[in-house]
This record gives C-alpha cells, sequence and structure tokens, in this order.
C-alpha cells in the first residue's frame, strides 16, 4: 500500500527515468547486436563523452563552434528587430520587404551554402553569414507581425494622453510585442544552431564538427556518437532554457489585455 | 440647481460636424453643447455614431467637416484639455497601477516623483489605495476600470470623455460606479461628456442627455432631468420623474433596436 | 499598400526585387549574381538533361518516400500518445527534445550508419518532419471536445464508428497542420541530407556546379527548389484552409 502511494507521487519522474531507461538500454542493446560496424553502445558512447570532458577537448571546440553562433544570432537579433520594427510600422516597407523574409522562411535556406563559400570563403564570415541567413527571417517576421498587431486600444491611448511618436514605440508597442519578440528570438537561434553545424560540417570544420568528422575518420565512432549527443544537448538545454525564461518574464503579463 | 443649468458657456462645442467612412455617414451635421462642469450624455442604439462623435471631440479620429471647440478654440487632435476614459480600459498590461496611473503624467515629461506623487492620490480617491504595485490581472474588471479612471483624473484636463466605461464591468459594480460618478462630478470641477447605451444609466448619472438616432446619425432631443438631481444617490431610481424619463426614451428608443 | 489607389497583392514586391536582380545582374555588379532572365535561360537548357531530371526525380523520390513514412508512422503514434497518458508521458519527453534539436547534427550519423545514398537522405527527411507530425496529432487528439466523446457514446457509437466519423474529423485540422510543418521541415531535411551528403541528387549538382563555378546553373537549381519549395507549402496551406473552415468552431 505504501509503496503504491510512493509511486503514485513521484508519477511523472518515475516514469522519466522509466522512459530514458528503455532508450538507452535499447541503444546499448543495439550496439551490442551490433545493428552496425558503426553503432557503438550507450556505455562506449558515455565513456567517450567523459574522456572529451575531463582532457578539455569539448570546451575547447565549443569554444571554436559558439563563435559564429553568438555573433550570428546576436546580428541577426539586433538587425532583425530593427528591421521587423520597422516593418511593423511601416505598410510600405512591410510591402516592400516582408515576401523576401516570407519566402527566406519556406525557402530551403541551406541550399545557399555553397553560394556563400564561393563568396566570403571558408572563414568565421561566411559562418556567421549562414548563422544570420538562418535566424533573420524567423526574428523578422515575428517581431512585424506583433508590433503590426499591437492593440489599438493601448496605441490610442498613448495618442489620447499626448505621447509623442517615439514614446509610442518605445513605451508601448515594443513592451507589448515583447513576448512574442522573444519567441522570435527563440526560434531564431534554434534555427541559428542549425546553421552553425552546417557551417561546421560544410565549410570547415573547426570545434566541434572537427571532432565529429576526424572521429569518423578514424572510424572512432563512440567519440562521434558523444560530440553529436553533446551538440543536441546543449542546444536542447539551452532552447529549453529559453523558454522557461520566456514563461517566467512574460507568462502573467498578457491577461488583461481587454475586459474579461 | 437651476442657475447652474442657466447660463454657463460651453466647454465644448460640437458645429455642424460629418464624418463619412467611404460611402458610409457615420454623422451627419452634428451640433450640440457641453455646458461646463456638468456631466452630458450621449445615448443611443448601436451604431448611432456616440463613441466616434466622442473620439472626434477626444481628438482621436479626424471630423470630415464641421469643428469642435474646446474652451471656445478649435482642437483637431488630442490636448492637456481633456481626458479619455476606455471602455476596454486600455492599460498596460506590464505595468503596475501605480505606472498605469502615472502614464498621462509620464508621456507629458513630468518628474518621477512628482507623477507618482498625484498618481498615489487619485488611486487613494477612486478606492485602490494599497494597489498600487499590483498588476493590472491581478485586479477585476472594475478596479481595472478604476485605474483607468484614476488615470485620466490624474493629468487634471478640464474635460473628461468616458466612452462607455462602465459596460465591461458586471451589474453590481455598475450601479456602484454610477453611484461614484455622481459624487465625482459634485466634487470635481470638470466638465464630463459620457456615452453609454443603457437608458437609466444615462438618465441616473447626467445633467442633460443627447439623444443620438441612427442613419443618419443625428442628435433627436435633449433632456434636462432636474427634479431629482439634489436627491441621494438611493432615492434617485426610484423617484417618479426619472422613471418617467426612462419610459419616454424608452419608447421613443424601441423602434431603432435592431 | 496603395499605388494610384489600387490595392498592391501580398508578395508584388518580389517583381520589384526581380527587376533590381536583372539590373544588378545585367551591371555586372558581382559575379555571383548573373541576371535573372540568364539564368531562366540557363534553366530551360538543363531542364531537360539527364542529370537534372535524375536529381529532381531522386529528390521527389527521397522527399515522398521520407514524407509518407513519417505520416505513416508519426499520425498513429501522435494518435496513440493523445489517448494514452502512459505511452504520452513515456514518449513525450523525447519528442519534444527532437522536435527543438539542431537534427542536422544527426545526419553524420546517418552517412555512417546507412552510406551515403538514397537511403540516408530519406530518413534525413523523415526525421525532420516526424516529430511535428506527432505532436499536432496528439494535440489534435487531445482537444477534441468532450461532448463530442459523450454524444458518441450516447448514440452508442461503435468505436469504429466513433473513430472515423467523428474523432477523426475534429482532429484533422489540427493533423494536417502538423503534416504542413513536417511538410516544410522535410523539404529542408531532403535539401540538408543532400547537402551533406553531396553525392546524390542537387548536392551533387551544387558540388559540381560551385567546383566549376557556373553560377547560373548553380542558382537555376537554386531557384528550381525554392519554388518547389514554396509552392508545396503554399498548397498545404490551401488544403489546410478548405479543411480549417470548420476548425474554429468544432465544438458548436
Amino acid at each position: 500500500m505504501a509503496g503504491k502511494v510512493i509511486v503514485m507521487r513521484h508519477r511523472s519522474f518515475l516514469l522519466k527515468c522509466l522512459s530514458a531507461l528503455l532508450v538507452f538500454g535499447s541503444w546499448e542493446i543495439a550496439g551490442r547486436v551490433p545493428v552496425s560496424f558503426a553503432f557503438p553502445t550507450f556505455l562506449e558512447s558515455m565513456l567517450a563523452l567523459w574522456v572529451l570532458i575531463i582532457e578539455g577537448t569539448l570546451f575547447v571546440a565549443y569554444a571554436e563552434t559558439l563563435k559564429p553562433l553568438v555573433l550570428g544570432v546576436f546580428i541577426s537579433g539586433v538587425l532583425g528587430i530593427g528591421i521587423g520594427l520597422w516593418v511593423g510600422l511601416s505598410k510600405k516597407f512591410d510591402w516592400l520587404v516582408s515576401p523576401i523574409f516570407v519566402v527566406m522562411q519556406t525557402a530551403p535556406l541551406a541550399a545557399l551554402i555553397p553560394l556563400l563559400v564561393m563568396a566570403y570563403g571558408i572563414g568565421l564570415t561566411s559562418k556567421v553569414f549562414v548563422v544570420c541567413i538562418m535566424a533573420m527571417p524567423v526574428i523578422v517576421l515575428n517581431t512585424g507581425g506583433a508590433v503590426r498587431n499591437t492593440p489599438i486600444s493601448i496605441k490610442e491611448m498613448g495618442h489620447a494622453f499626448l505621447g509623442s511618436r517615439s514614446d509610442i514605440v518605445l513605451k508601448i508597442i515594443l513592451p507589448a510585442a515583447s513576448p512574442i519578440i522573444f519567441a522570435g528570438l527563440r526560434l531564431g537561434v534554434s534555427a541559428g544552431f542549425i546553421g552553425a553545424i552546417l557551417s561546421e560540417l560544410k565549410i570547415t570544420p573547426t570545434g566541434v564538427g572537427d571532432i565529429i568528422t576526424y572521429s569518423r575518420s578514424i572510424a572512432d565512432y563512440p567519440t562521434m556518437y558523444a560530440a553529436i549527443l553533446s551538440i543536441i544537448l546543449l542546444a536542447v538545454v539551452f532552447l529549453n532554457l529559453l523558454e522557461r525564461m520566456e514563461k517566467t518574464l512574460f507568462g502573467g503579463l498578457n491577461k488583461g489585455y481587454v475586459t474579461d | 440647481m437651476s442657475a447652474k443649468s442657466q447660463n454657463t458657456d460651453n466647454a465644448v462645442s460640437v458645429r455642424n460636424v460629418y464624418k463619412n467612412y467611404g460611402d458610409v455617414q457615420a454623422l451627419h451635421d452634428l451640433s450640440l453643447d457641453f455646458p461646463r462642469g456638468q456631466l452630458t450624455s450621449l445615448l443611443g442604439p448601436s451604431g448611432c455614431g456616440k463613441t466616434t462623435l466622442l473620439k472626434i471631440i477626444a481628438g482621436l479620429l479626424p471630423a470630415s467637416s464641421g469643428e469642435i471647440l474646446v474652451n471656445g478654440q478649435p482642437v483637431s487632435g488630442p490636448g492637456p484639455d481633456r481626458a479619455f476614459v476606455f471602455q476596454d480600459f486600455a492599460l498596460l498590461p506590464w505595468a503596475t497601477v501605480l505606472r498605469n496611473v502615472a502614464f498621462g503624467l509620464e508621456l507629458r515629461g513630468v518628474v518621477k516623483s512628482e507623477r507618482e506623487a498625484i498618481a498615489e492620490k487619485y488611486i487613494a480617491d477612486v478606492g485602490l489605495k494599497g494597489f498600487e504595485h499590483s498588476y493590472p490581472h491581478e485586479l477585476s474588471g472594475g478596479m481595472r476600470q478604476r485605474v483607468g479612471l484614476a488615470r485620466a483624473l490624474s493629468v487634471d484636463a478640464q474635460v473628461l470623455l468616458m466612452d462607455e466605461p462602465f459596460s465591461a464591468v458586471d451589474e453590481q459594480t455598475r450601479r456602484k460606479f454610477q453611484e461614484d460618478l455622481l459624487g465625482l462630478v459634485k466634487n470635481e470641477n470638470k466638465t464630463f461628456l459620457f456615452v453609454t447605451h443603457s437608458i437609466e444609466e444615462a438618465v441616473y448619472v447626467s445633467d442633460q442627455i443627447a439623444i443620438l438616432l441612427p442613419r443618419p446619425s443625428r442628435v433627436s432631443e435633449i433632456i434636462r432631468p432636474s427634479g431629482f438631481r439634489h436627491k441621494d444617490t438611493d432615492s434617485i431610481r426610484r423617484d417618479s420623474e426619472y422613471l418617467d424619463i426612462v419610459d419616454k426614451i424608452w419608447s421613443s428608443l424601441r423602434t431603432y433596436v435592431e | 499598400m496603395k499605388l494610384f489607389g489600387y490595392e498592391l497583392p501580398g508578395m508584388s514586391s518580389l517583381i520589384l526585387w526581380g527587376l533590381l536582380w536583372e539590373l544588378v545582374g545585367h551591371l555586372e555588379l558581382t559575379f555571383f549574381l548573373p541576371p535573372l532572365s540568364a539564368i531562366f535561360q540557363t534553366l530551360m537548357e538543363i531542364g531537360t538533361t539527364k542529370v537534372f531530371i535524375k536529381a529532381l526525380s531522386d529528390t521527389g523520390y527521397a522527399f515522398i518516400v521520407g514524407t509518407v513514412s513519417a505520416i505513416v508512422i508519426g499520425i498513429p503514434v501522435g494518435i496513440l500518445m493523445g489517448k494514452n497518458r502512459f505511452i504520452d508521458e513515456l514518449l513525450l519527453p523525447w519528442v519534444n527534445m527532437f522536435l527543438s534539436a539542431p537534427l542536422t547534427a544527426l545526419v553524420p550519423v546517418l552517412m555512417v550508419l546507412f552510406g551515403f545514398g538514397l537511403k540516408a537522405i530519406i530518413i534525413t527527411t523523415a526525421l525532420f518532419a516526424i516529430w511535428i507530425i506527432v505532436l499536432n496529432a496528439r494535440a489534435g487528439v487531445l482537444q477534441i471536445n468532450r461532448s463530442l466523446v459523450e454524444m458518441a457514446h450516447s448514440f452508442g457509437a461503435s468505436p469504429k464508428d466513433a473513430f472515423f466519423k467523428i474523432y477523426f474529423w475534429a482532429a484533422l485540422p489540427e493533423i494536417l497542420g502538423g503534416v504542413r510543418i513536417g511538410f516544410i521541415r522535410a523539404v529542408k531535411g531532403v535539401i540538408i541530407g543532400q547537402l551533406l551528403i553531396s553525392i546524390v541528387g542537387f548536392g551533387a549538382l551544387f558540388e559540381l556546379y560551385s567546383a566549376n563555378f557556373l553560377m547560373k546553373h548553380f542558382w537555376a537549381v537554386l531557384l528550381v527548389l525554392f519554388a518547389l519549395a514554396f509552392l508545396i507549402a503554399e498548397f498545404l496551406a490551401y488544403l489546410e484552409r478548405r479543411v480549417a473552415y470548420y476548425a474554429a468552431r468544432r465544438s458548436v
């Protein structure tokens, strides 16, 4: 009876453990079968990951890999929000510029990478460019949409109380749009991650991409899998953090826009 | 009482105002006077243009032709002489009550310490003392509207424009608001322009009721309830003149109900 | 935006940009932007070559097989998760994780496991599409109005009838929405797969053209891909709108 109560209370946590066990367990078994000569077991990969961390190689590699990501996301954020603001405020600019970003959203931008490499070589510049073209469209479109859809009521209120144009933009429109802008930034970071990895794998491997390609070439599959696992974990953890931040910062604030 | 309603000047005058939206004529040659220091209601069924007229007076909408005079001077945009209370409150959801109430002053460049002091006074006046640091989503609908009212009072404008301010709250709160409004009109030295579609409400709170009819929007008549203005708030609703006026207005308006 | 009183259609500024491109190309401002007309011309030329057609059919094949697999596996799993709480709690963390994970990082693994060919690309495509399909199918089932369920019970509907006549349609708009986003992701997946594996399909063509600096060819292929992606997305949006007319009022 007591056992059942304990299970019930910690049900969610236990289920998560069970789930992890199932997945990692199947991984381990598949590795042992083995499903393929290139499929290491779960434990082997974990060991390789551990080695990477202990020897510090992982951190050095990430310092390299994250450079274009951070730079690219920062530029995309600043430019993207600026352009998005303009798009939201000016119908003319919206007509002119939005279609480009809409096309960029649907189009498989990754195909542009060889072009960028041709134009800007294989250095940091083209990698930053790749991150930017992946991240900017969603930031611009989200910001533009949010600004355009600011409730007319509070804009009118600002006008009624003699707010200047810049007052209305800075004190009313931007704060009102910030939840969606932040969501756009989060999606931009997510797209930027893909851009960063693509540039590593496709342009030149430095950093984590280097670990992946090198270990693959010497058939050190545990290390290769470990590196890939680390990227996925990092991205997922970071994005979940952003999402949580978004909920805490903006969670309660959008209620009460209009009447109950 | 009657001296008040006779030789007062008009805080706001509307002269031959037309408002067109494309082919639709929202307002047709409207002329109306709003006596200083009194509460005038704009009453009418949906689509009679009362909110449109109020927003034109507020300077939030341009008139297609005609003019609006405030204190004898023509106006075309918002000004420090008029303050607006919105039907859906128009509060900043991310700001505290204090900041919301002080927002009108903030937009005018008043220093923070000064505007917060003024805001605190009006927050207490509308009965929200203690809620200065709450957020709109933590308040009930009635409380939120009081924040909107406090904000409009804080900027110390001579004309207060209220766009169906009580329509978004529940019936009990609404009755309380109507009573409080009577006290406000008596104590504050302001002119009130009040848009409503509720006949009882208009007759209860107003010194003057302008009845607007739609298609085309025009002023059909002006009623000045006088007999019960001095009575205390509880007895007004049973006064026979009050009931008579309500019935009279209803019978003339019922043909326009869609 | 209005010009001389006429409301300009949504994407019409693209015409302007196209003209600008043409100008830039003719002025030869940069090697990397040949005139749009020259690109279209090249497109006509290579569009009928065997190489191009093979690349197109390879890509199309990988895309279709990948997305169909994602749908065939993803929708039932999503529905199952929506109906069964135990399975939901077991699988949801993983689905959410893979939804936001940079799946691109998995491609090297797929290359290693499944070789450098079409198979790996198909699996990449399926992987890109499946997570959102699962999630939306799940959401579609979860939001089925309780009263619809009760109504089915009260009229004595058999499980089969209930599913096919009520639940399926009630969840459909949501499911279709997921399929649409899944398709868009699949397009990204099939391209990224080809880019990284680059021995088949358009990936190979891109390698070839970029190595030889054949800009017009490069852009021609690129524009075809973009146009295809766009068309697919628009078509799906259209389908979704057809179904969505009842989506907002499903509880009526």
